[in-house]
């Protein structure tokens, strides 16, 4: 099973830049203020644009009349649903957005219509000078209610009821496994939704530059906060019907998006379409309150879990059931249903694994994908309930991980593929820095100290592990392209200039480029100029989603590095008599590896390769491998090139009168494989736990009476300074042989374990389970009071899930899959994409030439 | 971006002037001092005044003078950065120091005066929201609707008093001076208030309120616990204000609780109070006055987290107060 | 109607026409092209617009500009000197506490004002002092670790200064 080892042939180390804590490229940017964002967009003419939105959750529209608005002095557009009908949707398969509402209205925020006029003042004026007639529906505001009422159709294109998309699978031998175990026990968990929060709110800039002799009529251009130019450019170019030569999509800074910018949107349809009528610019701005209902944040899903266990806690079976409250539209929630259930048999090595999830469309905004997207959910059921079997079975929570946990370099039940794997060293790590066996041994001393002071805090620690993956293994439309490509340009005068569809969220990955870049051209990171995100002047990168730029992109740029590379050691070869493939880059310089003296600056070398080959452009591209995951029907959700993981531990103090929790630490080990830029990644496993410490306490986006409760950051909470934990990383791992330099993921996984440790490190304190996120103070009040009642009291009962009771049989066929007896399914290795190019020109790794012809383990076959 | 509403926008440059311009342009026109509260109401158009009086440069609203022997004045222009850090708040009032620092967050206690804090508009969650929203529900009887959305069947206005210095300032019983152009009048800080969510104070529209004046406080110990979900930003949604002072022979010689966050006007615990002066405290006793004050506390759904919690955190908090007055060793809460 | 007013933002003068109903966040940004600052919310609630006035935080986007005419406005722009950088912002970019960037701003303006009223804060004082300002990306750990980098090289800087003096003293 060693083939990956040898896939990609490394740069071998040391390395100059790779593994440097540098600044971002852009951090004297941010730092100073002069970065730009799309709402610090200002141009000539500009129009401020807005959208009217439902204030009924569920109506059809019966007439809309924008006369009087439309007379307004300074009003220059207002456009209807009628004036966009064409649908449109993030996902091929679930095309049912349209720009504004034409017929029905779904949530309350649904736009209705659109107005372009001189200043927000008028603009507002005009908003409320449009009249909408609406004929009121009744509204379904939940999982529960969503099922109850088959008869109430949010979408009349959903099958049954409001059924968005159901599945089922079973892998292997479910009913064979719990027959063989020892120990069977189920759960019900619930977990709230949750929005993004990032700091800037959604916003674009749309402008029309008109062009007679052209039939389009002109070209439009889209700066827009946006995870994902390339899909934004499809949806825009399908909807105002303008071909994609004639749009082009631009991010610029994009204020933190988390995944809540990642869907094409209402406004920018809107923007571009009144720009185009207008023929001036057209900015909108969403409010805060906006952002909380276009949405597309982490599904509510109430979910059952059953497991079989031997004595030892092996476990023999799993069976996971995922009811998703998708809210009003699709959105990416096809896959978020998928990756409820995907990832599990990645974390442990489950012999047999059965998964039915389900979608329902309710009266709310629509939910998407938020940081772990669909992961974090399942990642809380699964790790409170192991640990509920843990005590159950009398086993320590860390052995009983440790027997299960996926093996490196194996197959999962449901046929992924799993490579680099240090999950148990994050494991052990996190227990060994956080002092977890010592902490569990004072616990005596500790309490009798507590009683003794009239203390009512109480403190425990907990722990949960998991997975998550670098990159999807699928495009959204599937195709046999590249998922991420990059050019490199290098002028006479030394420059090198990156250009990469790949977009900068915040995370860095416009960083990772340069110093990948810088890595292997041997030169100064500063020295790269990086164009990015724009449709128009970079190759595609399919957006910053699913964790995957890093790793994508990143192989795409040395692709790209490595061709220029050859390039220029070719023509310093005949300069400095030296062969090629003696000569390495480094410092500026090329120069021999076995006498550093003889040598050429980057410069001199570009000028010999320019005028022996021409102009210097060089492109490379990635995609994921094929064979990485099963050959069934909904096999594409879950496959990645890599996984990471981690494991975390967290210290909370609960304060048992009042059911406050205060998390004292997190501890978070995370197999990054090779860290691009230590600080970068300290800095995104900080935020993901940030963030995991708020969905597990805090922040929860509810409604009441068809209407958001609390759609504002002084009501929906997300932590300050004075709340948030302190943090301590550990990165663990080796490098990746797939990924960038031995870079995987670092954005989203390290989110994953944070609520169960926290919610288990409450168990530990104070005894009581809260199966649903978030943890408030409340529900940790009334489980404690009901679980200390004295004769004579009446506690409301401990908060619980409520189970789903279904009627019907799983609204979905059965899929049943296992993986292959070795041998049935053989076949000579595929290379990667992106790597085929090498094979072919036999660069040779550092192990030494073209990989052997090999095989496959255990492909797997349908049974 | 959320914006304002149009006003016309008045800088007096004296305590006279801001009073008859008030008087002049009638109930349509609004003081307005930090306006950490009044410019996000407006722009959620919870108010729409036609013009605003701005209190800034009115020398006669600020500065902090006086004496734990004679008292302390305070201008109600002083921002609550400058009333929790003042020595003598700090040293002799420190449950009205404790308050002001609870405040939302350093930059909104920066521009947020004392005076904006007591007469902070009553807070409900169905009422502070934007117009769209409110619009989206149908609106409440407190602005633009007829029902109440959280009690519908009530014939009034159930929002909550959420000042943090304000059961302070009532177990300090500060006295608060009114001036306009008909006079002025010194009140003491309770008949300021009204329960009525609709009409919180008895101020009149044309009234400015200048200074707020301490009592000397001689023997008190006083102090301010807030529930709150985060360190900083959020409103109270239970403020506890204990002061008291014991007798030689340690019985407790007078006492004062009052609760915020529970009504709609700061309310005082009458019965808790009584129940505890003149006695010698023990934990049993603590937690009987706890109980009897957290009778009065009848929080509705309309602010975060559950009636039953908000409820159930009360006679907690008021023991907590107590505790911390009395030096007990008591259990730190979590927070 | 509109009205003259005369600001003073970063030790420049800027005379400007503005509705009385426009913030400071909105003048500062639309009217004087000041986009540095930045913001959240509009309603207090994230600090993302925070500005200084007369050296101390405040939110531009409840403050009125005409309210504000004879104050000495600093925003982020007017943090670095003649294009010196400020040792907040360079240990923000050397160190990581930037991710985004979008409450960078705000989070700098804040620190500023800490360190020129406490040069040496301890972490708590950091936490208390930046308690106004949101941050979604980094879960302010980079941002405490290089707001006491600054403080570091900010009181180095002085004791240099000082240098010359305390060789005076016998
Ligand atoms: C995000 C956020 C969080 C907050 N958190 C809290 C909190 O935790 N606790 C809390 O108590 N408050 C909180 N506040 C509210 C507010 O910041 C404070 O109450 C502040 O003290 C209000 O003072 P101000 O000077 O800004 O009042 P303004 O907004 O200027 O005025 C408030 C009201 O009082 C009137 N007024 C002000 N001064 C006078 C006067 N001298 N005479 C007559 N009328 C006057 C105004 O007309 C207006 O109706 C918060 C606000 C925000 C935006
Ligand atoms: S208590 Fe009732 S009337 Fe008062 S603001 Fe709330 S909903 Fe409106
Ligand atoms: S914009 Fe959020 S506080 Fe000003
Ligand atoms: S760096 Fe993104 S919000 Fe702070």
């Amino acid at each position: 099973m060693d083939e990956w080892r040898r896939l990609q042939p490394r740069k071998a180390g040391p390395y100059r830049v790779v593994g440097q804590p540098l600044p971002k490229v852009d951090a004297y940017s941010t730092v100073t203020g002069r970065a730009v964002y799309a709402d610090d967009i200002m141009l000539p003419r500009m129009l401020y644009g807005g959208l009217l939105r439902s204030p009924h959750p569920h109506a059809r529209i019966l007439s809309i009349n924008t006369r009087k608005a439309r007379e307004l002095p300074g009003v220059l557009a207002i456009i209807t649903g009628e004036d966009l009908p064409r649908k449109y949707g993030i996902l091929p398969s679930s095309q049912d957005e349209t720009a504004l509402a034409i017929d029905k209205v779904r949530y309350v925020g649904d736009p209705v219509a659109a107005v372009a006029a001189v200043d927000p003042d008028t603009l507002e004026q005009a908003l409320r000078l449009i009249e909408v007639e609406y004929e009121v529906l009744p509204a379904l505001m939940s999982i529960d209610e969503a099922l109850a009422h088959p008869d109430i159709k949010i979408h009349e294109e959903a099958r049954t009821g409001n059924i968005h998309k159901a599945v089922s699978y079973e892998f292997g031998e479910v009913e064979a496994g719990f027959a063989a175990a020892d120990y069977v026990r189920e759960d019900w968990f619930y977990y709230e939704g949750n929005n993004h929060v990032p700091i800037e709110t959604h916003a674009c800039v749309a402008r029309w530059e008109p062009d007679p002799h052209d039939p389009v009529g002109g070209k439009l251009t889209l700066w827009s906060s946006t995870q994902t130019p390339h899909y934004v450019h499809r949806e825009v170019s399908k909807v105002l019907g303008i071909p994609p030569s004639h749009l082009r999509v631009i991010a610029p800074h994009v204020g933190g998006g988390f995944g809540g910018k990642s869907d094409p949107f209402s406004h920018e349809i809107c923007a571009c379409e009144l720009a185009r009528r207008t023929g001036r610019p057209v900015k909108i701005t969403c409010t805060r309150e906006e952002v909380f209902l276009i949405h597309r944040g982490r599904h509510p899903v109430k979910m059952w879990i059953k497991t079989g266990l031997k004595r030892d806690g092996t476990i023999t079976a799993m069976h996971f059931r995922s009811f998703l409250d998708g809210g009003a539209y699709g959105s990416y929630g096809v896959a978020t249903t998928y990756y409820t259930g995907a990832l599990q048999p990645v974390t442990y090595a489950l012999p047999a694994y059965k998964f039915e999830g389900m979608r329902l469309f309710t009266n709310k905004p629509p939910c998407g994908p938020k940081r772990g997207h669909g992961t974090p959910q399942p990642r809380f059921a699964v790790e409170v309930h192991l640990d509920k079997i843990a005590a159950d079975l009398g086993l320590d929570p860390i052995e009983l991980r440790k027997r299960n946990l996926v093996r490196p370099f194996s197959r999962t039940i449901n046929g992924l593929r799993i490579t680099s794997c240090a999950l148990e060293e994050c494991l052990e790590q996190v227990v060994a820095r956080s002092g977890w066996r010592e902490f569990q041994a004072a616990r005596p001393a500790r309490e009798a100290e507590a009683e003794r002071r009239f203390s009512p805090v109480r403190y425990g620690m907990g722990l949960a592990v998991s997975t998550y993956i670098c990159g999807a293994g699928k495009p959204i439309y599937w195709n046999d392209m590249p998922h991420s490509a990059v050019q490199i340009r290098l002028d006479r005068g030394g420059g090198v200039t990156v250009y990469c569809g790949a977009t900068d969220i915040g995370q860095g990955s416009t960083s990772v480029l340069a110093y990948i870049v810088a890595e292997e051209l041997g030169v100064e990171p500063e020295r790269i100029h990086l164009e990015t995100a724009d449709t128009t002047l970079t190759p595609v990168d399919l957006g910053s989603y699913s964790s995957r730029v890093t790793f994508m992109a990143g192989n795409a740029a040395i692709q790209a590095a490595r061709r220029l590379k050859e390039l220029l050691h070719s023509a310093a070869a005949e300069r400095l008599r030296v062969p090629p493939d003696r000569l390495e880059s480094g410092d500026g310089c090329i120069y021999s590896v076995d006498d550093p003296q003889v040598a050429l600056s980057f410069e001199q070398a570009v000028q010999l390769a320019e005028a022996r080959y021409g102009a210097l452009v060089s492109a490379g591209s990635y995609a994921p491998p094929e064979d990485i995951h099963g050959d069934f029907k909904g096999a594409g959700v879950g496959p990645s090139p890599a996984y990471s993981y981690s494991a975390c531990v967290a210290l909370v103090a609960v304060d048992s009168e009042t059911g406050e929790v205060k998390v004292e630490k997190l501890w978070l080990a995370h197999d990054v494989g090779q860290a691009i830029n230590p600080l970068l990644v300290a800095g995104q496993v900080e935020g993901s736990a940030y963030m995991g410490y708020g969905e597990a306490l805090m922040e929860q986006q509810i409604f009441r009476k068809g209407r958001h409760k609390i759609p504002s950051i002084l009501d929906y909470k997300i932590p300050t300074t004075l709340d948030t934990p302190e943090i301590e990383t550990i990165l663990v791992g080796q490098p990746d042989e797939e990924g960038p330099f031995g870079g995987k993921e670092a954005g989203q996984g390290p989110l994953l374990p944070v609520m169960p440790a926290i919610a288990n490190a409450i168990y530990n304190a104070v005894g009581i389970r809260i199966d649903e996120v978030p943890i408030t103070p409340d529900k940790v009040l009334r489980a404690l009071k009901a679980a200390r009642s004295e004769p004579g009291e009446r506690p409301l009962p401990p908060p619980r899930v409520t189970p789903i009771a279904l009627s019907e049989p799983w609204p979905a066929r059965l899929i049943r899959w296992s993986p292959g007896h070795a041998g049935l399914a053989e076949q000579p290795l595929k290379l990667m994409n992106g790597h085929r190019q090498y094979q072919e020109q036999g660069e040779s790794t550092p192990q030494g030439a073209a990989t052997p012809p090999s095989r496959l383990p255990q492909k797997g076959g349908t049974a | 971006m959320l914006r304002l509403p149009p006003f016309r926008y008045l800088a007096p440059r004296t305590l006279s002037e801001a009073t008859r311009l008030l008087a002049e342009e009638g109930p349509a026109a609004m003081p307005v001092a930090g306006g950490t509260d009044l410019l996000p109401n407006m722009k959620r158009r919870q108010f729409t005044p036609a013009a605003l009086v701005g209190l800034r440069r009115l020398h006669e609203l600020k500065g902090i003078s006086g004496s734990p022997e004679v008292g302390v004045r305070i201008g109600a222009g002083e921002t609550l950065t400058s009333v929790s850090t003042h020595p003598l708040i700090r040293t002799h009032y420190p449950a009205l120091a404790l308050a002001a620092a609870a405040v939302s967050t350093p930059q909104l206690r920066n521009a947020g005066t004392i005076g904006g804090n007591i007469l902070l508009d009553t807070r409900c969650n169905y009422y502070n929201q934007t117009e769209f929203w409110r619009h989206s529900i149908g609106y409440c009887m407190k602005r633009d609707g007829s029902i109440c959305l959280v009690a519908p069947g009530s014939p009034r206005c159930w929002a909550i008093s959420s000042a943090d210095t304000v059961p302070v300032l009532v177990v300090l019983q500060a006295r608060v001076r009114l001036v306009s152009v008909r006079g002025e009048r010194e009140i003491p800080i309770q008949e300021l208030f009204r329960d009525d969510g609709m009409r919180p104070y008895t101020r009149e529209t044309d009234e400015i309120l200048s200074e707020i004046w301490l009592p000397p406080a001689p023997g008190w110990r006083s102090t301010y616990l807030k529930l709150r979900r985060r360190g900083s930003f959020d409103f109270p949604i239970l403020g506890v204000a204990a002061a008291l002072r014991r007798e030689q022979d340690g019985r407790i010689g007078d006492v004062r609780i009052a609760l915020g966050a529970v009504a709609s006007h700061p309310v005082e615990a009458e019965e808790a109070m009584a129940h505890l002066r003149g006695q010698q405290p023990t934990p049993a006793l603590l937690q009987e006055v706890a109980a009897l004050a957290a009778k009065r506390a009848r929080p509705l759904d309309n602010a975060d987290l559950t009636i039953t919690y908000r409820k159930q955190l009360t006679p907690v908090y008021v023991r907590r107060a107590l505790d911390l007055l009395l030096g007990a060793e008591q259990g730190s809460g979590a927070k | 109607m509109r009205e003259l007013i005369t600001l003073r933002v970063n030790g420049e003068r800027y005379e400007v026409a503005v509705l009385p109903h426009r913030t400071l966040l909105e003048v500062l940004r639309e009217d004087l092209g000041l986009i540095g600052t930045k913001h959240g919310c509009e309603l207090g609630e994230c600090g993302a617009c925070t500005v200084l006035l007369d050296g101390v935080p405040v939110l531009s986007c409840l403050t009125l500009p005409l309210e504000v005419q004879g104050a000495e406005i600093t925003t982020i722009e007017g943090l670095e000197e003649r294009g010196r950088l400020h040792p907040l912002q360079e240990a923000f970019a050397e160190l990581g506490a930037a991710q985004c960037g979008y409450c960078t701003p705000g989070m700098l303006l804040s620190a500023a004002a800490l360190l020129r009223q406490n040069p040496r804060p301890t972490r708590e004082e950091i936490k208390q002092a930046l308690a106004g300002n949101l941050c979604r990306c980094t879960g302010y750990t980079k941002i405490y670790e290089a707001i006491e980098a600054a403080a570091r090289r900010l009181s180095a800087v002085h004791e240099d200064e000082r240098q010359p003096d305390a060789a005076l003293q016998p």
